[in-house]
């Protein structure tokens, strides 16, 4: 940010003028990954409905055409079974092209056995897709990105794709004033940062602003294996598999079958090679791959990922959306990237863009993810408590298998795990559910029962893969 | 390749007139048929295609179904859940904006028959 502007608080302290958006007022959105496009999207759609002319443009250096790095916006590329049904209301059909794999189950691996855990309805409603055009190396793929689809909606929308790299953002005067690395500067009455976890914006709006905290990020590895359609149809088949192990700091991995490929997603308190080590050399992790060897992966990062949101993430004629704004731990960032993008939006065009307006009706929803957020910490840590301790894991399987086997059966277990795992429902919601007597019931006959016995382990339960 | 949704084959009922519904469909891809039963009698009312939705009452009522979809074709089907629908609506109301809008056309559309039908009759 410019450094003759002071703290943040003066930042926001714009003189009161007309900070709304009237016919003609332009808007920059820094970054066009879900949460930008999205945000572009929803903003000319609100506009249109009330008569509004906006000129929105939207900066992005990068070409989601391009396979690795260069066109990826390095996540897992699962897009939740409620952002599926939500975009399908919004008209936002996700195209056949765009979707990699569509995930009809979730299959838990542990060591002391698996299951399969299906959708009730048997109907696909998760996708699994590349945020860019795939693998690095790989071949050219028909199918198209999903940030890239997104992209295509802004812009068909009315969105002007400016492919520049934005470098700084300052006020001047009333308005914003974005300057690009190629020289290139321009004036808006609004800025929107949806520039991810590793942008350099935040980071130095951080050190000129006094009362800005950026988000704080930790690592993850997400890596490619190459396994071809026919082997991921007999292996993994349409499941993503997740795996509950007992690996200090690992918080969740899981195998997302694609097309040609299978993505793996580790996620936890900063994954190192040691980690990494010991979640390959699993035999529940090699038992998922052809032969029980596990592949040479063909692309690979280290992605940062939000852990706690931007503080507070807008200002006079700024705010931020997605990653570098506020996301759902682990879980869901695209849904969450979803929300923020309409919430601001929803501000920009029915309230203003003055930082009240943003604290009035932008920041409860970033909010209200903080909060769930802290319910999410408490189901990992209890998930981590499962992990270490056995019999809590055979009590686990063994309600999730007897449920998965009787149709009639309520499936409180089962959508616990689903729901944690898919990132579909609010952590609060999952968490509330882990109280019902019900479910408490059955857990403790189940931990019992589990181990009660333990000559006559469960027997292992899937419809998909051949192990 | 595994896409999303539920796939149904050429004639396949995916609701049926006077069935209970807790549900809405958005079509992937394909062509669904509306029919009214009356006495016995299928009465063709309209096709819907990819993207379109159908259902969309059971959402708020607690009535059962009034027509009944039959895909046409190979068609693929994704379902709403009114949990799911509710609980958006209640965070995001613009979330029921362009389901509004299409049943404002189709109310407008079915005042426009009704007017020619009595008309005619």
């Amino acid at each position: 940010m410019g450094s003759a502007h002071g703290s943040f608080q003066q930042l926001a302290a714009e003189p009161e003028s007309a900070k709304t958006l009237r016919d003609g007022s332009r808007i920059a959105v820094v970054g066009a990954g879900p949460s930008g496009s999205m945000f572009s999207y929803f903003l000319l759609n609100m506009a249109e409905a009330t008569s509004l002319q906006l000129n929105v443009d939207l900066f992005e250096p990068r070409r989601f055409c391009h396979r690795g790095p260069a066109g990826c916006n390095h996540c897992g590329g699962v897009i939740s079974e409620s952002l599926v049904q939500r975009l399908a209301t919004e008209g936002i059909v996700l195209p056949d092209e765009v979707v990699q794999r569509g995930i009809e189950s979730y299959t838990l691996h542990m060591d002391i056995g698996d299951v399969e855990i299906c959708t009730p309805l048997e109907e696909r409603r998760i996708a699994a897709v590349y945020r860019g055009n795939g693998p690095r190396d790989s071949e050219p793929m028909e199918s198209e990105s999903f940030d890239g689809y997104l992209q295509r909606l802004a812009v068909d929308k009315g969105a002007n794709l400016v492919q520049r790299l934005v470098t700084d953002v300052s006020r001047e005067g009333d308005r914003m004033r974005l300057e690009c690395a190629d020289g290139f500067h321009d004036e808006y009455e609004l800025v929107v940062l949806a520039s991810g976890i590793n942008s350099r914006l935040t980071a130095d709006l951080e050190e000129r602003a006094g009362g800005f905290r950026k988000p704080a990020p930790t690592k993850a590895f997400i890596c490619e294996f190459k396994l071809g359609r026919e082997v991921i149809r007999e292996t993994l088949g349409p499941s993503m598999h997740v795996f509950l192990l007992d690996i200090p700091r690992l918080e969740f991995a899981a195998l997302i079958p694609k097309g040609e490929y299978t993505t793996l997603a580790l996620l936890g308190d900063d994954i190192d090679e040691e980690l990494m080590q010991r979640f390959f050399t699993s035999p529940e992790v090699k038992n998922c791959f052809p032969g029980g060897k596990i592949p040479d992966h063909v692309c690979h990062c280290y992605p940062r990922m939000n852990i706690s949101g931007a503080r507070p993430p807008y200002a006079d004629r700024m705010v931020m959306i997605g990653d570098c704004g506020t996301t759902r731990l682990f879980k869901d960032g695209i849904g969450a990237a979803y929300r923020a993008a309409k919430a601001a939006a929803r501000a920009a065009v029915f309230h203003g863009v003055a930082a009240e307006d943003f604290e009035a009706h932008y920041w409860p929803m970033c909010r209200s993810v903080q909060v769930d957020n802290r319910f999410g910490k408490l189901l990992f840590a209890v998930a981590g408590l499962i992990q270490k301790a056995r019999f809590a894991r055979r009590g686990v399987l063994r309600m999730t298998i007897t449920e998965q086997r009787h149709p009639g059966k309520p499936k409180r277990m089962s959508g616990v795990l689903w729901d944690l795992f898919s990132g579909s429902a609010r952590y609060r919601e999952v968490f509330m559910r882990t109280l019902h007597p019900a479910y408490i019931k059955d857990l403790v006959w189940n931990l019992v029962a589990g181990n009660v016995d333990r000559s006559h382990p469960p027997a292992v339960e899937r419809r998909h893969g051949t192990h | 390749m595994a896409r999303l949704g539920k796939q149904y084959s050429d004639g396949e009922i995916i609701v049926r007139q006077g069935e209970p519904g807790n549900c809405m469909y958005v079509i992937q891809d394909g062509t669904v048929e509306v029919l009214a039963i009356r006495d016995g009698k299928e009465l063709h009312l309209r096709d819907l295609g990819a993207d379109d939705f159908f259902g969309e009452m059971a959402l708020f009522e607690e009535a059962t179904r009034t027509a009944t979809i039959r895909s046409k074709g190979t068609t693929r089907v994704l379902t709403i859940d009114r949990k799911s629908f509710l609980g958006g609506i209640h965070e995001d109301p613009s979330l029921a904006f362009r389901l509004v809008q299409t049943m404002s056309h189709r109310i407008r559309d079915l005042t426009d028959r009704l007017a020619r039908y009595e008309e005619s009759g």
